[in-house]
């Protein structure tokens, strides 16, 4: 139990957890917020009341896992000043900034039109609700991409210039621009799609194996197979992307990532490991199963490039290997899984299976939707352990190491936190499963009154 | 110190200031309704409490996310050191917030709504309590060593503070009392009158003895108070805060239902600008000043483009939202509840 009085430890797994925890909210918030955009404009443009009624379903799961999502995320806003203090002096002139940022630009926005947007249908007009719903997801996108270049920026650091201990920016568009940042938005932001995409479809597919309002998720379930074509594959080219900005910019977060440990010789590929056991005291894998040449490929797109292996690096500048191996491998199978399963869907949808008399043999489909639901979520764990276990020993790549950036505090109190947090959590997201699951068996009302209409519990004017 | 630097990082004090009034103001009279509603008699009351702030409470807390960013980004030196030195009462304050919100949504959810009214209120409660306890701690100051807090974790921890968390405890259930005493009607509007008297009067007597002890533990402080020209200015702010107590307790006692709030807020806004004049030109007396603890003027005017700016226009899209939300809410709760409230009490 060596572990329990090291307070940098306690710290490091804090943070992981309560970020892990966290990002498990936003995700569906993103692309959930996006969905509803989409159903609103077609509820107004087609004047089909399925997609309202659709759209009050979808927001009851949404507002329960946005409360979720917002408190989960205060314990990060201060955890940089409370647990990694001479982080927060070092960095503040940018990096503090950026997380200000977010927080008027995006987090502002969202709040400030959620009210509305939830309690809004029938007191505001419906251009009025509309933009209100609008602003909600590019609130919840804008927080993504703030957040983004913020990470971004301790990954492939620049823009600014040491002075005394403190970063302090020469550049600005540098500093926001850097190299990681384009393919880490991008990445990070379809991932969300991605995982909503997957909850939509998988809820939707539940229904569908149940034959319970066929018609009407038949309508979300469609939608999904459209936009998932297009997203799913999207995903693979970025995150192709992501890893050539890795080799040029964080070569030791590669190698380890790769299990590589010896630099390919001039005029020679180097392997890629499907599997692997790597084993960091021999500085070698105990066996690897390997595609020649393939790792060259991937990452210079010819045969022969060069990648630097891990043993190019100083001991005390290399990432853990196994976890980052197991974790980037299980995040692209994913990956790439989901494109089969948005391409078997389209060939489905172009048969004409997707109507409500011929759903019934696509039994199969449906199963697999229903099975993929969580897997969205497990491709973002996997994708930030890569990221962020694969950055040590390095808090701001390069330039501070993480051992550098915690704060000197007891680690009695950190691990009380800590402990805390796990349960706290732990309740929330057992609450939360029950609540939605209840939400779910419920099902949409279909008799939803529309704005306009007058109902028991709404007398009086729609627009007063 | 060169003087744009100065300049800048004086402006930014302002602007801290102000989203800390917005912050302590809004959430405040959030708090303060969970507060109260720990004495809520029964769960039908308490929905109703936490539906009047259903449709604001998220963008009440954002103000305290905005503060946070903000001060990182502008004063890092303060955010680091504040933040570790008050590493317990900051933990204490985040898991009441965490239980406060969730509240909002399990409760309505729920079969079993006890516990998650009980959330709401025990979490309000302790969010209460912990912010006071640490703005005590930064008035009373904190010990540093070169660039880093040299103190113990409990080193906030002081009859000081105590007395600054009972204040703040009480100066939000002020605000949730008045503001309950505009939103609602019948039971819980009569209840509100008393307890907002009560919160008034324990809220004034902690507000005097922080006014008596700050010019005690900081002579600075006192020299700037007590020294005559100045006092003139700046005796403008207790003597505002003093006649809206006054008017307050009038308007309690002929039982208007918009005056008591606005009067505590004005209460409030004066108190923090008087806390605000006397820490100038410190963050944190009397180690750390405001020029010392801030970034470099280059990120300070980008932020002033990217955040300053945009203050105005959060202001007008919340307020927005208030205006939609206007009037007394209905007897049912959570969302149609609101929706009916608004209709039904709509001027
Ligand atoms: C639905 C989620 C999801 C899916 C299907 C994928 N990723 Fe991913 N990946 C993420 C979600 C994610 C992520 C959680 O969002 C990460 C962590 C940080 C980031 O920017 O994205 C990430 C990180 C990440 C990184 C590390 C970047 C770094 O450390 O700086 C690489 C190289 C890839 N991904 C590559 C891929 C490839 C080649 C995929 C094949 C399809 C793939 N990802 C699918
Ligand atoms: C929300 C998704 C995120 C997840 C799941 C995540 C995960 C992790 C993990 C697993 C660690 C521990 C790494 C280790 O110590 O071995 C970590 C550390 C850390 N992460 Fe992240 N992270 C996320 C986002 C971010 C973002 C957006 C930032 C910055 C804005 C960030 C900043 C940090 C810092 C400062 C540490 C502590 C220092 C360190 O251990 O290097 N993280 N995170
Ligand atoms: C890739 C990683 C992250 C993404 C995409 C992300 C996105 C979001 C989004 C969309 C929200 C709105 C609430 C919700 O949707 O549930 C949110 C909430 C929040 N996040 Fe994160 N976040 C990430 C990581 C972090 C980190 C590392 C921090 C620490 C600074 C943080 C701080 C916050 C805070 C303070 C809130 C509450 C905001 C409010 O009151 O509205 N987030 N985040």
């Amino acid at each position: 139990m060596e572990w329990l009085s090291d307070t940098v430890f306690l710290s490091r797994l804090q943070f992981a957890f309560t970020a892990m925890f966290h990002i498990l909210w936003p995700v569906l918030t993103i692309g959930l917020s996006l969905f509803l955009v989409l159903l609103e404009a077609l509820w107004i443009k087609t004047g089909d009341h399925d997609y309202y009624r659709h759209a009050r379903f979808w927001w009851k799961l949404l507002l329960l896992n946005f409360g979720v999502g917002v408190v989960s995320g205060i314990p990060l806003e201060f955890a940089f000043g409370m647990n990694w203090a001479p982080f927060a002096t070092a960095t503040g002139d940018f990096f503090g900034n950026i997380l200000g940022f977010e927080a008027a630009m995006a987090f502002m926005l969202e709040a400030g039109f959620l009210g509305i947007a939830v309690f809004g249908w029938h007191k505001v007009p419906r251009a009025v609700h509309f933009l209100a719903t609008c602003m909600v997801a590019l609130g919840a996108s804008l927080s993504a991409v703030w957040i983004m270049v913020a990470n971004a920026w301790m990954q492939t650091p620049a823009g600014v210039l040491e002075r005394d201990g403190e970063f302090i920016v020469q550049s600005y568009a540098a500093a926001i621009f850097n190299p990681a940042m384009p393919s880490s938005v991008a990445h990070m932001w379809i991932a969300c799609l991605e995982t909503s995409l997957l909850v939509i479809g998988g809820v939707s597919a539940w229904y569908l194996l149940r034959g319970r309002e066929s018609a009407f998720f038949l309508k979300s379930f469609r939608l999904v197979v459209i936009v998932a074509a297009v997203v799913m594959p999207l995903q693979l080219l970025i995150g192709d992307e992501a890893g050539r900005v890795l080799a040029e910019h964080q070569p030791a977060k590669l190698a380890a990532i790769e299990a590589h440990w010896e630099t390919n010789r001039p005029g020679q590929g180097a392997p890629w490991a499907v599997l692997a056991w790597p084993d960091v005291a021999a500085q070698d894998n105990r066996w690897a199963l390997e595609i020649p040449d393939a790792l060259s490929l991937l990452i210079t797109h010819s045969r022969s490039g060069r990648v630097q292996g891990l043993k190019d690096f100083p001991v005390d500048e290399r990432p853990p290997v196994g976890l980052t191996f197991y974790s980037f491998r299980l995040m692209v199978l994913i990956g790439v899984g989901l494109i089969a399963l948005a391409w078997w869907s389209l060939w489905c949808f172009w048969r004409g299976d997707l109507r409500p008399e011929r759903i019934g043999r696509r039994r199969w489909l449906l199963r697999s939707w229903l099975l993929a639901l969580p897997l969205g979520y497990v491709a973002v764990e996997m994708g930030w352990i890569t990221r962020e276990v694969g950055r040590q020993p390095w808090v701001i790549y390069g330039l501070m190491r993480t051992s550098e950036g915690a704060s000197a505090l007891p680690p009695a109190s950190v691990a009380t936190t800590l402990a805390v947090y796990v349960l706290v959590y732990g309740l929330l997201a057992v609450v939360f499963l029950v609540f939605a699951r209840r939400l779910i068996l419920k099902g949409p009302n279909l008799q939803e009154p529309l704005p306009g209409e007058n109902s028991g519990q709404d007398a009086g004017t729609a627009y007063g | 110190m060169d003087e744009v630097q100065l300049f800048l990082a004086n402006i930014w004090f302002v602007l801290i200031g102000l989203m800390l009034v917005f912050y302590v103001v809004l959430d405040g009279f959030d708090l303060g309704v969970g507060v109260l509603s720990l004495f809520a008699c029964d769960e039908d009351r308490r929905g109703v409490m936490m539906a009047s702030l259903g449709t604001v409470w998220d963008a009440n807390e954002t103000w305290l996310v905005l503060l946070g960013g903000a001060l990182f980004g502008a004063f890092p030196l303060f955010y680091a050191t504040v933040f570790h030195a008050l590493y317990i009462p900051t933990s204490l304050m985040i898991l009441g917030l965490v239980f406060r919100g969730v509240a909002f949504e399990f409760h309505e959810n729920a079969v079993n709504k006890r516990p998650w009214g009980l959330a709401f209120g025990g979490g309000s409660l302790l969010a209460a309590l912990s912010q006071g306890a640490m703005l005590g701690a930064v008035i009373a100051g904190l010990p540093m060593e070169g660039e880093r807090f040299s103190g113990s974790v409990w080193h906030w921890l002081s009859p000081f503070a105590g007395l600054v968390a009972v204040g703040v405890v009480f100066g939000y259930a002020l605000l949730g009392s008045t503001y309950l005493i505009l939103k609602t009607r019948g039971e819980i509007q009569r209840r509100s009158y008393r307890r907002a008297g009560w919160s008034a009067l324990i809220t004034f007597a902690a507000g005097a003895l922080v006014t008596l002890f700050t010019p005690l533990m900081h002579p600075g402080v006192a020299d700037k108070w007590f020294n005559w020209p100045a006092m003139a200015w700046i005796a403008f702010l207790p003597l505002t805060a003093l006649v809206a107590f006054a008017l307050l307790l009038r308007s309690l006692r002929r039982r208007y239902e918009t005056a008591p709030f606005v009067y505590s807020l004005l209460i409030f806004v004066c108190s923090f600008a008087g806390l605000a004049i006397s820490l100038y030109p410190y963050l944190l007396p009397p180690e750390l000043t405001i020029v010392a603890a801030a970034s470099s003027s280059k990120t300070l005017v980008f932020m002033l483009a990217g955040i300053g700016m945009l203050l105005p226009v959060m202001i007008i899209y919340n307020g927005y939202q208030y205006l939609v939300f206007r009037g007394k809410v209905g007897a049912g709760h959570g969302e149609s509840g609101s929706e009916a409230a608004g209709n039904a009490g709509g001027p």
